[in-house]
Formats: C-alpha cells, structure tokens, sequence
C-alpha cells in the first residue's frame, strides 16, 4: 500500500501532472533543445538533475525558511545548482554544454523547478519530495524525447544517440533517404509544429478516455435507474 | 553606427527572441489572449529589462570581473533581477499608482521571464560595450513586443471560430500559429 502511494507520486508527475503537455510549463526549453535526440536527452538529464537535488534542499530546509522571503530562497538555491551543473558539464560534457548554449544558465528560470518547489517541495517531506522531482523530471525527459524524435526522423531521415561523456556515437540508423527528409522539421517553425501536433493528439486521446470513464459510469447507473422506475409502474 | 543598426534589426527580426530563440513561450501562450494584456505585458517588460540589464551589466564590470569572480554571474544576475522587480513593484504600488494598475499584474510573471535572464546574461558573453548593451537590451524586449502583439491579434480571430476541431483548441492551435509566423519570419534570414 505504502509503495503504491509512493509509486503514484512518480507516476503523476509523469502522467496526470506532465510539466510540457498538460501544465504547459517550461516550453522554452522544450522548443529550442529538440532538434536532436542526443541534446534533448542532454537537457532532460540536466533538468532531472536540478529537479531532484533542489526538491530534496527546498524539503530540507523548508521548517528554516521564514515564509516572506521563501521564493528569493528557492531562487538562490536553483541558481547555485544550475551553476554547479553546468560547470560539471563543461568539464565532462564540453560539446554537449556547447550545443545547449544559453539554455543550459536558463535552466534557473524553467518554471517546472520553481514551481514543484512552491507547489511541493515546501509542504511534503523530503522522501516524498525527492520522488516527485523524479517523476515530474521523467515527464519532461518523456516530453522533449518525443518532440526530439519525431523531428528528427522526419527532419533528417535519421535516428542516432552521441554519448556525452565520450563523444562516440553509439548509433545511427537512416530510415529513409535524406532527399526525401522535410528540412523543416529540425528548423524553428518544426519546434512549434510537432509540439502544437503533439499537443492535439493527447488533448485528442484524453478526451476519448474521459469520455469512456463518463459512459462506464452511466452505463452503472442506468440500470439502477431502470429497475427503479420499472418499480414505480 | 551601422554595426548598432545590425544588431538592432538581428535581434529585433533575424533572432526573434520568441520564434528563433524560443524564450518567453509561457506569456506567449498564457497572456496573449487579448491585445490589450500583451501590450501592457510588453511596456512591463522592456522597462525591467532595460534596467536589470544596466544593473547586471555594472555589476558584473565593477565587482564580479575585477575579483575574478565570473563564475557568480548566474546567481548574482537572478538575485539582481528578483530584488529589481520587487523593488519597482513597491515603488510603484506607494508612488505611481496609475502605473502600479496598468502594470503591476505582470511584474511577478516578469521575474521568472527568461527574457530578462538572458539579456543581462548575453551582454557579458557576448563582449558589448555599453551602447552595444543598451541597444541590445532595447531591441530584444521591442522584437518580443512585435509578436506577442501580432500573435494576440491573430488569436482573438482564431480563438472565436467554432469550426476548430475540439482537441486543437487553445494552446495546440496556439503552436501551430506561431509555427506559421516562424516560417514568415525566415523569410529575414538574410537580412544581416
């Protein structure tokens, strides 16, 4: 029972809680790091990373933190640890921290972080607040994967993962012909594309479910309806 | 002076903050739903940046570079552009109280805008010198301004029509617009 609960808290920061397609969070970062796989994964890592370690001290510390300047706290604490990240990457990951650029400092102000921080961190205890930080950093790795992959494979005809740490390409597979790859996928406006597609397609299955809970809830209520108003003729 | 011209035009139309760099996607999609909220979202914005950039900028010249300290470049320009807009917000709420209205909703959106972050972050990694920066800190917030108050106006068409199949309304058709304007604006790419 206990680890079922545990295990919810994973599941709906991935699911129900998904920082990119339901609480639409964090966009930047999901647009601009996706043309390829290998630097989506890069940044997925990196925010997991932050996520946990900042969930984890917010939680600690949070009975220290008088309430009027909690926010400056948290800020602080997320600043040093993207600091801290991105120099590690420097040092491990050069071309890695290269190609992220810019977004890997702007990690600091992805609402996802700050946001679990307010909205969890500072309530729940660290265990439960660990778990979180991982399950919503695995809904953001899910996310700009899928966004990663989908523009890649049609926007080069190729599939591939780089190690960061060594450089090697560990794969790479061409599904179809570069000529016949559309360009426009790995460019800008294929960020907002495939994300804006994206997007209607969960709003279009999820529709669909909550639409068969509703039918199966009726379908429980209908014959009690029935035999009742049999009953009243 | 061309050279300010260029990169005035660059960040402004060629790297759009919005469709070629992709930051300030939240607003983008959050406040643009009416012109009037995206324009005053727009004043707030320029006014921050262009003021957290001229305190980032002096601080990183006149303490961090000289103490070797670069590295609390991140940390110290957060904390900078935190303690700036709360302190604009009080002076607003106690002396201009006009102003507080029309603008004080955004300011706490705005410290946590990835705009304002990467300015003051680009005028040291970049290498500009003080008009360059100024210039710089103008045109990026002017160009985020242009889209946000186009795109508001594209929405409020879009957002009225009934014919939209039900899972594209709101943020996914949102995308797929700015999808359309980020094709139109490649059309800058050769500019400069």
């Amino acid at each position: 029972m206990k680890i079922k609960e545990k295990f919810k808290i994973i599941t709906s920061g991935i699911i129900q809680g998904n920082p990119t397609f339901v609480l639409f969070i964090g966009m930047c970062a999901v647009l601009a790091v996706t043309n390829t796989f290998s630097s989506a994964f890069g940044m997925g890592l990196a925010v997991i990373a932050v996520l946990v370690l900042s969930n984890v001290i917010i939680s600690l510390i949070r009975k220290l933190v008088p309430d009027d300047i909690r926010i400056p706290v948290y800020i602080i604490v997320i600043a040093v640890l993207v600091t801290v990240i991105q120099m590690f990457m420097e040092a491990f990951t050069a071309d890695l921290a290269a190609t992220l650029g810019v977004y890997l400092p702007l990690v600091v102000v992805n609402c996802i972080i700050l946001g679990r921080a307010e909205a969890y961190a500072n309530k729940n205890t660290v265990l439960d607040s660990f778990l979180d930080g991982v399950g919503t950093g695995l809904g953001f790795m899910a996310a700009v994967s899928m966004v990663s992959i989908i523009r890649e494979i049609v926007g080069t005809g190729a599939f591939g993962f780089t190690d960061p740490f060594t450089n090697t390409v560990l794969f790479q597979v061409q599904l179809f012909p570069q000529q016949y790859a559309i360009s426009l996928f790995v460019q800008n406006a294929g960020a907002f594309l495939v994300l804006g597609l994206l997007v209607a397609v969960i709003n279009a299955v999820s529709n669909k479910i909550i639409k068969k809970r509703e039918l199966k809830a009726a379908a429980k209520k209908v014959p009690a309806v029935a035999t009742q108003s049999e009953a009243g003729k | 002076m061309s050279g300010i011209l260029v990169l005035a035009i660059g960040a402004i139309f060629v790297n759009n903050v919005i469709l070629s760099r992709f930051l300030g996607i939240c607003p983008l999609l959050g406040v643009s739903k009416k012109t009037e909220n995206a324009l005053g979202m727009s004043y707030a914005l320029i006014f921050v940046v262009v003021f957290s950039a001229l305190l980032s900028y002096g601080f990183y010249w006149l303490v961090l570079a000289p103490l070797h300290l670069e590295y609390l470049a991140l940390t110290s320009f957060i904390l900078i552009i935190a303690a700036f807009v709360q302190f604009v917000e009080m002076f607003l709420k106690k002396y201009m109280v006009g102003l507080y209205k029309a603008l004080g909703i955004y300011l706490p959106l705005i410290t946590t805008n990835c705009i304002v972050l990467l300015v003051a972050l680009d005028n040291v990694s970049l290498g500009f010198n003080f008009l360059e920066m100024l210039v710089y800190s103008i045109a990026v917030p002017l160009g985020y301004m242009m889209i946000i108050v186009i795109f508001s106006v594209i929405r409020t068409r879009v957002d009225g029509n009934h014919k939209l199949p039900t899972p594209f309304r709101g943020n996914a058709i949102a995308l797929i617009l700015a999808a359309l304007m980020a094709l139109a604006f490649v059309g800058f790419g050769g500019l400069v």
